[in-house]
């Protein structure tokens, strides 16, 4: 930011401070430490409004849903459930399409899997700023539940700082949880919100935000087995190296990344994989896909729908359908009849005879 | 306040006058229902009614929660089998009434 627009800014809130409250905008992930970020500052006389950025890779309640829909587990939106529990406002935003760049292109690398965690919290702090600090919204800072120490890429005492100054949001960006380790920042010099009143957390030790939940009442909060995002993922990021590699360019589109969280994937070939449902829910979902993709199902016998992607040949079918059948109730069998059907509306019948487990490399399965 | 044409006392001429919107989340699962709702709503004068159609039983409770954060009166849902809705799955009407 120039020099000059920076000080206009400045001297913009500074009025601004006068008549009204401060306002911070939090981002929200659903979780417990941006839950208590928040309302540390609220508890200060801060207006908080939440922010949450839906990229197409969140592990969110209804994800489950597809394939856990008798599932006690509350099929609610975390993030929306923490604004009722704090009394804010929550904007989503779909990033679905800006993300692409940080997934393919990550200028700081990849965690364990394919999770660009640190690049992934730049964008999303930067998207604050940029959503927040606009004249309509006219916020003064950002709040994130960051704790130092706590991830092993993206919440470090060298990324942290690092995280404010690429994102622009510098000394705008306020830790409550882990405040008292940093420099101070804006809100804090400026008097709206007091040092005294934040946190020292640090590492992984989760017993802090435990005490400090139990202390400001709160009982029930997320806590996904896993992370929120499905890139920390090893299998889910296997998915996407093959989606990738065998179609010879790294990009994908909403549907793609949504398939890979459904179904068992199987490759019996290069030029094609099955995504078989494993359940009633998952067998649903892939239904509104068959105008996509060729579709294969059981006729004979109860058993899956399988999508197929890619462009099998002529005598890749028969192959796909006996994989298929062997997740039929006629697995045992010593024939399966198996519908073909295009996109097109077009198809076929195939009978086939159910491909033994043993028979089915270990390797076809992704 | 008359309305000119037939005489009714301006609470009902605005009644009568409630605009109405519809949205087609069809197909899309949560929380994109919930998004398209948030910005369909950015445009929409207070008063209006909003109908969603969605395929994603989670959008009835995230829409419900959305609407409770931000003030807006969630009406009603119903569900709908009719495929000249645009979706031969079952899906659901949900209907809010946009807040000032």
């Amino acid at each position: 930011m120039p020099v000059g627009a920076a000080i206009m800014t400045e001297s913009r809130q500074v009025v601004a401070r006068r008549e009204r409250p401060p306002k911070a905008v939090a981002l929200i992930s659903g979780g417990l430490d941006s839950m208590l970020a928040a309302r540390v500052v609220m508890d200060q006389g801060v207006h908080v409004e939440g922010l949450n950025f839906y990229t197409g890779f969140c592990v969110e309640g209804h994800t489950h849903a597809i394939r856990e829909r008798k599932s006690k587990a509350p099929k609610r939106n975390n993030a929306l459930w923490v604004a009722e529990q704090l009394g804010i406002k929550l904007h989503i935003v779909d990033v679905i399409d800006e993300y692409k760049d940080v997934v393919l292109n990550p200028r700081h690398g990849y965690g364990a899997h394919l999770n660009p965690c640190l690049d992934c919290k730049i964008f999303m702090v930067d998207k604050a700023r940029a959503w927040g600090f606009m004249a309509d919204n006219d916020f003064d800072f950002i709040i994130t539940g960051e704790v130092m120490g706590q991830r092993p890429k993206s919440q470090r005492k060298e990324t942290l700082p690092l995280v404010a100054r690429e994102s622009g949001a510098d000394d705008r960006l306020l830790r409550p949880l882990c405040a008292k380790h940093l420099p101070e920042t804006l809100p804090e010099r400026e008097g709206w919100v007091k040092r005294d009143e934040l946190y020292n957390f640090h590492g992984r030790n989760r017993k802090p935000q435990l005490e400090l939940a139990r202390r400001l009442g709160f009982t029930d909060w997320a806590q996904p087995a896993g992370g929120c995002c499905f890139l920390t993922n090893a299998d889910y990021s296997a998915k996407l190296e093959d989606l990738w590699q065998w179609r010879g360019q790294r990009d994908y589109e909403l549907d793609d990344i949504m398939l890979l969280k459904v179904g068992r994937h199987v490759r019996p070939s290069p030029a094609y994989k099955l995504i078989i449902g494993r359940e009633e829910g998952e067998n649903r979902y892939l239904e509104g896909y068959r105008r996509q993709f060729i579709a294969l199902r059981p006729l004979s016998h109860r058993g899956p729908l399988a999508l197929l992607d890619g462009t099998p040949g002529a005598d890749d079918l028969p192959l796909a359908a006996r994989v298929l059948a062997r997740y039929s109730q006629g697995r045992d069998t010593a024939r399966v009849q198996v519908s073909v059907e295009r996109p097109d509306g077009s198809g076929e019948v195939l009978e086939v005879t159910p491909m033994p487990p043993h028979e089915v490399p270990e390797k076809w399965h992704i | 306040m008359k309305c000119p044409k037939n005489g009714i006392s301006s609470l009902s001429w605005q009644s009568v006058l409630v605009s109405t919107a519809r949205l087609d989340a069809l197909g899309l699962l949560c929380p994109l229902p919930v998004i398209r709702t948030q910005n369909e709503v950015r445009d929409l004068a207070a008063g209006t009614e909003l109908e969603v159609l969605a395929t994603d039983p989670g959008a009835l409770h995230d829409i419900r929660a959305w609407c409770r954060v931000h003030g807006h009166d969630y009406l009603d849902d119903q569900p709908c089998r009719d495929p000249g809705c645009g979706s031969d799955q079952a899906h659901f009407h949900i209907r809010l009434r946009v807040s000032d």
